[in-house]
């Protein structure tokens, strides 16, 4: 397997396939790269499409990965808008969309995620939106503005940084919640009222509680004008964009007989469990996280990258790479969140600073080590609450929760 | 323009014309020179594009913001020289530029 000369095939040309097939030239892979993509445009990064691109401050060139001529500089075989249809493991061969097959050494699934939508009825009306590709970011550019009102379903992450954005772009902006507060499933109390109060302040009204029914069209029948909501409420909109989670594209290798978990079942090497010449990175994953003793799918960039090095890693015979913590970010207005490992098997949360000054970090604990810390403003408590995750190291619960006391110096 | 050297810790130099407007980590990044991972894109968030600027171009490359100050000063092997290459932009005035890798990012 680790032959420098063996003919790898990827599927799925996101941050995680593209990044591998720019790593297995880094580490000095000479065979041939394939790398199918079923998007038009070569890889690029999609966290700023909630972010800066939405606002403009980001254009297509600066999201791509690498230049398109990059992929045929480095002899690697980039084929958009190209679609995986079957996997045949016992001919090591992909069957593509357009009808062409393609022959594996090694395989690597970067298959993604895609937006949950959602079961009721308008669900396909025009101006109901998600927000996972470039395309769907062109279209939300398109839409909003100021003199529109975008409702956004979903009060999570990718919800906030949308109405933070769309508030940005001038338009009226309402978040819908199906939960009493937001974040409800990723992050505690204290960043769910914060993160409400300072939208509120940035003019985005929420529902919370609030369930949608149905999206509504307007007399042509078409285009989307509000949502009604289970209590009998209709809220009036313009557009919707639709965030409540992504589910893995594992189908493909479901079908063909890989041990998939919400997601394909691998090793620390990103390495199939059924099958040694596969490999399934990013979003698709269902991966080990030693540090938190489980086995887990993490949909962060981060983790596409780790991931992307460990395959590619294996693939080439180079040992594999140190184990990161996982971690991710978000932008909102002049926020900085970032946040660092996940909130397993905690007994104690901990709030340093104070959420009023909107510089504040909430670290949470099991026993006295730091399982997870999520950070607004705070860079310090992120960089060392992160080194802290890794290490293990026991903490001093006391000057963890003074502000006055460094970072440098909360560990026991 | 600015024709650019970054240099790996091994040694092994890379040379490449960046173009205007870019960050000298977009520079290193979209030319797959490895020791850059720069895992957040640009968004002073990780800490993991550090670079050595060679001393002749200290005053060039300008000044760290307070995020990236207090980004750098919990990353490893950090020096009087050290910047997230995220945050320096390429403008003519940096053609010639050398920075160096650290060892590791993470």
């Amino acid at each position: 397997m680790s032959d420098l000369k063996s003919h790898v095939v990827i599927l799925g040309a996101g941050h995680a396939g593209g990044t591998a097939a720019a790593l297995l030239r880094q580490y000095g892979h000479e065979g041939p790269i394939t790398l199918v993509g079923e998007e038009p445009i070569p890889p690029y990064q999609r966290p700023p499409l909630s972010k800066a691109w939405l606002k403009g401050e980001a254009d297509a060139d600066s999201l791509a990965l690498k230049p398109l001529e990059f992929y045929a500089e480095h002899d690697i075989d980039f084929r958009p808008s190209t679609r995986a249809a079957s996997i045949n493991r016992g001919d090591r061969t992909v069957a593509l969309s357009d009808g062409s097959s393609v022959s594996y050494d090694a395989l690597i699934i970067a298959t993604g995620a895609r937006a949950i939508a959602l079961p009721i009825p308008g669900a396909d009306l025009s101006g109901v939106m998600f927000l996972r590709t470039a395309a769907d970011a062109e279209q939300l550019k398109a839409t909003v503005g100021p003199g529109k009102k975008l409702a956004v379903v979903g009060g999570g992450y990718i919800g906030l940084e949308v109405a933070a954005s769309g508030r940005a772009l001038g338009a009226e902006v309402v978040v819908l919640e199906r939960e009493p507060r937001l974040l409800a499933r990723v992050a505690c109390t204290v960043l769910s009222d914060f993160f409400k109060a300072y939208h509120e302040r940035h003019g985005v009204t929420f529902e919370l509680s609030a369930t949608a029914a149905a999206f509504e069209a307007g007399p042509d029948g078409k285009h989307v004008t509000g949502v009604r909501l289970a209590d009998g409420r209709l809220i009036a909109c313009d557009a919707i964009v639709v965030g409540v989670g992504a589910q893995p594209n594992d189908e493909i290798a479901r079908d063909c007989g890989l041990e998939t978990a919400r997601g394909v079942v691998v090793d620390l090497e990103a390495r199939s469990v059924s099958d040694a010449n596969v490999f399934a990175i990013g979003d698709v994953a269902h991966r080990p996280m030693p540090i938190y003793d489980r086995m887990f799918r993490m949909e962060s960039v981060p983790n596409a990258l780790e991931q992307a090095k460990q395959a590619a890693s294996a693939i080439v015979g180079r040992p594999p790479p140190p184990g990161e913590v996982p971690w991710q970010w978000s932008d909102q207005y002049d926020l900085k969140l970032q946040i660092a490992g996940y909130a397993f098997d905690v007994d104690e949360v901990l709030v340093r600073g104070d959420p009023a000054s909107g510089k504040f970090a909430v670290f949470h604990l099991k026993g006295d080590q730091v399982q997870s810390v999520e950070a607004i403003n705070s860079p310090p408590e992120f960089m060392m609450g992160k080194q802290l995750i890794g290490n293990r190291r026991a903490v001093d619960k006391a000057r963890l929760a003074d502000p006055t006391v460094s970072m440098k110096e909360v560990a026991v | 323009m600015a024709k650019i050297t970054y240099i790996e810790h091994d040694g092994t130099e890379h040379v490449v014309d960046v173009k205007n407007g870019l960050s000298v980590m977009e520079g290193a990044v979209k030319n797959n020179i490895p020791g850059i991972d720069a895992d957040c894109g640009g968004a002073c968030a990780c800490a993991t594009c550090h670079v050595y600027v060679d001393e002749a171009w200290r005053s060039k490359t300008g000044e760290k913001s307070a995020m990236e100050e207090s980004m750098l000063d919990f990353a490893e092997n950090v020096e009087d020289n050290s910047r997230l290459s995220c945050q320096i932009k390429v403008s003519d005035s940096l053609d010639g530029l050398v920075v160096r890798m650290p060892e590791s990012q993470h």
